[in-house]
């Protein structure tokens, strides 16, 4: 038994109707594989998503998209300490022609580009580097898009686009020191194995400066938590760019060019674009903000061992406990409100793991009130920067790290 | 003295990953994704299933909230110029009339 006692099943799950008939018209739509489903609490709906068990090396995942796959980590997997499971691990591709099969004797890393000597690595040569280790999220852009008001169009994800891994592989900047960056590089492209599906369309490609690349953190993991990675996660090699969003993290990566020129692919320069204001934050609607590359991830928490709408005993100790992360900054401080954010005390911290990693926090509380209360968590991290007590709103969704709260009610 | 509660102790033995080992053993692998070949249905259905379910399945649809015609107009401008969808010029408003009539806001 993994809590302590207060947590009701974590998902309301419905056995889906399989007989034909016009009672069965809404359901048919869906997959047929989905047999149980979660309500997300996405304003406006529609809140359920199926569960599935259909995705090679994955557990169960909550259905975002089939096709290219986009899964996310059931919230109560967070509960459960702070690394994520590596067949829990959310899952977001953006073109279906992503290879169902590794030949790992024929696999090559080419580094190239504004390079002394261009390379093309087999992997037994990358697993002959020094390994380097690290803890630490990968976030969608987009974690949390569903729950944007006003609403806006994409993968409409709950709060499990994101999740944490002890990386291992080696430095980035070991590899391209082998190859030796040239003077004058200004950034390093990366790409991997994922084709479009469409003529003429942009291959997933993603940059990062040159000097951000050889800080010695940003790696190129063969393993999370120990083990290879799921191929939905990237196997056999992915980017890791601690402290930054997922959208750089190039999975299956199989492509690193240097360059000579700041990046202006489709994927630099017209997508994954954010407001350049403080959390990324404009008025819905506005217009003639500048628009800039995502980059740094911001503080956030979440409560995990207390769902919306639990009952909590008036007058009796009870434990509230979840998980932090700074962004590209370690936690500082978890601050814990059982009244709604009115008042708040500090949470007691858990192991820590790394700056760029989950963080466990836990707090006791007493409500003497009976009815409805709020509770709520916000993260202060090592930059100073803490969450704050209005959601942000971008176009495209992105960043969001608003104080989160959960009502309960006292009986 | 900091003193841990049992909750925590409960969450270090959940928490501990593999320690830091000898590189793993990558071996060729192969999987199979599941099938995704459900289709879109209603009025107007046929000419959304020809164009759009080509590069991604249908929950990119039927998972978006109620959205305005002009946000419509835009993702489907956005699938052709950027994404590079194959859809005639001809198709375009029908797509646009499909999607707003099973997820429209003001």
């Amino acid at each position: 038994m993994r809590d302590n006692g207060l947590i009701p099943s974590g998902v309301t799950r419905r056995r889906v109707l399989t007989r034909a008939g016009a009672a069965g018209l809404a359901l048919a739509i869906r997959p047929a594989w989905a047999d149980a489903s979660v309500h997300l609490p996405l304003p406006g709906g529609p809140t359920a998503r199926p569960l599935t068990t259909d995705f090679p090396q994955k557990g169960e995942m909550i259905l975002q998209r089939a096709r290219p796959p986009l899964l996310e980590t059931p919230f109560e997997v967070f509960d459960e300490g702070v690394f994520t499971p590596n067949d829990r691990f959310y899952v977001r591709w953006h073109w279906s022609g992503l290879p169902t099969s590794i030949d790992v004797d024929t696999y090559r890393l080419a580094v190239r580009g504004h390079v002394e000597k261009p390379l093309s690595l087999a992997l037994k040569e990358i697993l002959s580097l020094p390994q380097f280790e690290i803890a630490a999220v990968n976030q969608c852009s987009g974690n949390s898009r569903g729950l944007f008001q006003p609403r806006v169009a994409g993968g409409e994800w709950g709060n499990g686009a994101m999740g944490n891994a002890r990386w291992s592989g080696v430095r980035l900047k070991d590899v391209l020191d082998l190859a030796g960056v040239k003077a004058g590089a200004i950034q390093v492209r990366f790409s991997g194995l994922d084709d479009p599906v469409t003529d003429g369309a942009p291959r997933f490609r993603k940059s990062l400066d040159v000097d951000h690349a050889r800080d010695g953190e940003a790696m190129i993991a063969y393993a999370m938590n120990g083990e290879p990675l799921p191929l939905l996660n990237g196997y056999p090699l992915r980017l890791v760019v601690p402290g930054w969003y997922g959208t750089y993290w190039i999975k299956m990566l199989n492509d690193i060019e240097v360059i000579d020129s700041a990046d202006d692919n489709f994927w630099m320069k017209s997508a994954y674009l954010i407001p350049d204001t403080p959390l990324a934050n404009m008025k819905p609607g506005g217009a003639g903000v500048k628009m800039i590359p995502i980059n740094r991830m911001t503080p956030r928490s979440f409560i995990t061992n207390v769902r919306a709408g639990q009952t909590i005993a008036a007058n009796a100790p009870t434990l509230a406990r979840g998980i932090a992360f700074g962004g590209d900054a370690g936690v500082s401080r978890v601050d814990f409100s059982s009244d709604g954010g009115k008042t708040w005390a500090p949470a007691t911290l858990g192991a820590d793991e790394g700056k760029y990693s989950f963080r466990r926090w836990e707090a006791q509380f007493v409500l003497a009130d009976k009815g409805a209360a709020t509770l709520a968590v916000r993260c202060v991290n090592e930059g100073g920067l803490v969450q704050p007590d209005t959601a942000n709103w971008n176009p495209s969704g992105y960043m969001r790290n608003v104080i989160e709260q959960t009502p309960v009610v006292v009986v | 003295m900091r003193r841990l509660s049992l909750g925590f102790v409960a969450a270090a033995l959940f928490s501990l990953p593999a320690a830091a080992g000898p590189a793993p053993d990558l071996k060729s692998l192969s999987v199979a994704l599941p099938d995704a070949g459900t289709m879109l249905s209603g009025e107007g259905s046929d000419v959304a299933n020809a164009n759009c379910l080509g590069c991604h399945s249908v929950e990119m649809v039927l998972d978006q909230p109620a959205l305005p015609r002009t946000v419509w107009e835009a993702e489907v401008a956005k699938m052709i110029k950027a994404y590079k969808a194959p859809i005639a010029s001809q198709d375009v408003t029908a797509i646009v009339d499909y999607l707003a009539s099973i997820k429209s806001a003001k």
